[in-house]
């Protein structure tokens, strides 16, 4: 791609708290926490034609493993942050070994039934979850004496970990293994014949998917100093699918805007009429049945047209 | 020695409820090859509905069967409109699936309002079985006999009728029972409807004992998954021998070690996906 696009990209991100109110500030925030949790599943379900409803597991299991370390153990940032990936990864381990046992649709329900191991346990398991109350009174990080409590350093805080994020997602599937991962997805048997471990490269996805995810819920716990058993509801994985088949499964930029569209539309679906679950049913139905190939794709697609009509000739 | 009876009790009451759901589940997925993920909120409709209907038919019996004959209607409508519609596209049924579902549970949470809303048991079922000194919960061993009932009659259906031949026939090879002349895509609505209806009459037979709340669909669909994904797809038998087997780790499991109960419960799941992915009866893998 031409380097002007990216320019007038990186100045608008770069330039937006400037612009904007604390609220709008706040809201890509949260669009960005929403686009990492969307890209890594998108690794999945878009280049491992692995569909997922389980992805709020990493979410919440890093949320809760970073904000149960400081509350109970006292511990800071800087440990309980690499300790809450690592302990999600290796969850990731342990779930993509079953889950993978099964592909589609298997796969599928493994994953939405794993989730809810730790969804039911982020409920009942009280003395260590705090059940339906939630664990409240967490803080953000400090990184070298810099707060991060108001908007805006939120902000770039967020913008750059978003940024390092697709960056590193975007290599991974540009790299050789990437386009071996798109084999398995095309031609499973093709890529077993060629001597390609397919379980394996669908492993080492699931588990990659999973520490971006688990990334995005430090993120999610630092922005809301709190965290809640609904982040690991079969909702919030839904909300994560949701935003990947709307912008569009299986390109880079697709679940970035999806995760936008999903966050913007879940705002003023709040705000206005408080039935933010029942416009999340309807978009599904409308998505899967008019739209299936998303909104970039969509976009692109008309974009191409309109440029080959106004070519001379 | 009470405790442990009404324990045992709970957990075969609890497993002919996963019966009724598990079933439907089950038969869908294996003919039509979709996980029905609505199937939860199949379950908590029929419950509302269920409740309504009483208001205005005073036997519960009644309303079960109104209740169930809704629901079977409406998965009727999804399945000839919306469902029909994607075709060949399991992963998008699937997901329409789950976007209905997240609309019936938030009309629901519309119409019959946040607060848990409990079914009184039929008068004459609410006092408790007394035998040799130790006093039974009548209303446990009715619902237990129903889904035996329920299973029986699902099995000579299956087993005994021409239907059932037809849907074997599809879950084994849909191809082949197309090209003998089998018409599979009106099985689809039939067996959609069984399973809704199946999972709605559910819903209120179970009323008195879990009440309707929201949050009951997202309480049940995991049981109905793990339930088939244990059994087995497809099968009966499966689905039988499941609901069972996760009614009693579920109470049992509740009953001793109430916090990790939920991780207990899917043990058993993990151990079959680990070490036999087609479940326990199961002809094809998930």
């Amino acid at each position: 791609m031409k380097p002007a696009p990216w320019i007038v990209l990186a100045i608008a991100l770069a330039g937006f708290p400037w612009l904007a109110g604390e609220y709008y500030v706040n809201l890509a925030s949260q669009i960005f926490i929403a686009a990492i949790f969307a890209g890594s599943l998108n690794l999945l379900v878009g280049y491992g034609g692995l569909p997922s409803l389980g992805h709020a597991s990493w979410v919440g299991l890093a949320a809760y493993a970073s904000a149960w370390m400081s509350l109970k153990l006292g511990l800071g940032h800087w440990i309980t942050a690499p300790i809450a990936l690592l302990g999600t990864s290796l969850v990731a381990c342990a779930f993509g070994w079953i889950a993978l046992r099964a592909t589609g649709l298997g796969f599928l329900m493994i994953t939405l039934a794993l989730s809810q191991v730790l969804w039911g346990t982020a409920y009942r398991w009280v003395s260590v979850t705090d059940g339906d109350n939630g664990l409240r009174g967490l803080t953000r990080p400090a990184p070298f004496g810099l707060t991060m409590d108001d908007a805006t350093s939120f902000y770039y805080f967020a913008l750059a970990v978003t940024v390092a994020a697709v960056w590193l997602m975007a290599m991974f599937v540009a790299s050789p293994f990437g386009a071996a991962l798109r084999g398995t997805r095309d031609q499973a048997r093709r890529m077993s014949a060629l001597g390609h471990d397919v379980g394996r490269i669908r492993w080492v996805t699931y588990v990659y998917s999973g520490f971006w995810g688990a990334v995005s819920g430090l993120l999610f716990v630092y922005y809301n100093k709190y965290i809640h058993p609904a982040s690991l509801s079969i909702t919030a994985s839904a909300e994560g699918l949701l935003g990947v088949i709307a912008g569009g499964s299986g390109t880079l930029a697709g679940p970035l805007v999806g995760a936008a569209i999903i966050v913007l539309l879940k705002n003023y679906a709040s705000a206005y009429i408080e039935r933010w679950n029942m416009l999340m049913g309807f978009v599904f139905v409308f998505i899967v049945l008019f739209m299936p190939e998303g909104v970039v794709p969509g976009v692109r697609r008309l974009w191409l047209r309109l440029k080959a009509k106004w070519k001379p000739g | 020695m009470q405790y442990w009876i009404i324990q045992t009790l709970n957990s075969l009451a609890l497993g002919g409820l996963l019966f009724l759901l598990a079933a439907g589940f089950s038969l869908i997925f294996g003919l039509m090859r979709i996980a029905n993920l609505m199937h939860g909120a199949l379950y908590m409709l029929g419950a509302y509905v269920g409740i309504s209907v009483l208001k205005y038919v005073p036997n519960l019996w009644l309303a079960a069967l109104i209740g169930g004959l809704l629901v079977a209607a409406f998965g009727g409508l999804i399945e000839r409109f919306i469902l029909r519609a994607l075709a060949g596209n399991s992963l998008g049924q699937v997901l329409v699936t789950l976007g209905i579902s997240f609309i019936i549970a938030d009309a629901c949470l519309v119409v019959w309002g946040g607060d848990p809303i409990p079914v009184p048991a039929p008068v004459a079922l609410q006092r408790p079985l007394v035998l040799y000194g130790v006093a039974f919960p009548t209303y446990r061993l009715v619902v237990l006999g129903i889904a035996i009932a329920a299973a029986i009659a699902l099995h000579l259906l299956m087993d005994r009728t021409r239907l059932g031949a037809m849907i074997r026939a599809g879950v084994d090879d849909m191809q082949m029972a197309r090209a003998v002349g089998i018409p599979v895509s009106r099985l689809f609505t039939i067996v959609f409807c069984l399973g809704a209806g199946l999972a709605g009459a559910g819903g209120i037979i179970g009323g008195p004992i879990m009440s309707a709340y929201p949050g009951l669909d997202a309480d049940m669909l995991p049981l109905a998954l793990i339930v088939v994904m244990l059994g087995g797809v497809g099968s009966l038998l499966g689905a039988f021998v499941g609901s069972f087997l996760i009614g009693a780790v579920y109470t049992f499991g509740t009953a001793l070690l109430p916090d990790l109960a939920y991780v207990i419960l899917f043990l058993p799941m993990i151990f079959v996906i680990a070490f036999r992915p087609r479940g326990l009866f199961g002809r094809q893998s998930v």
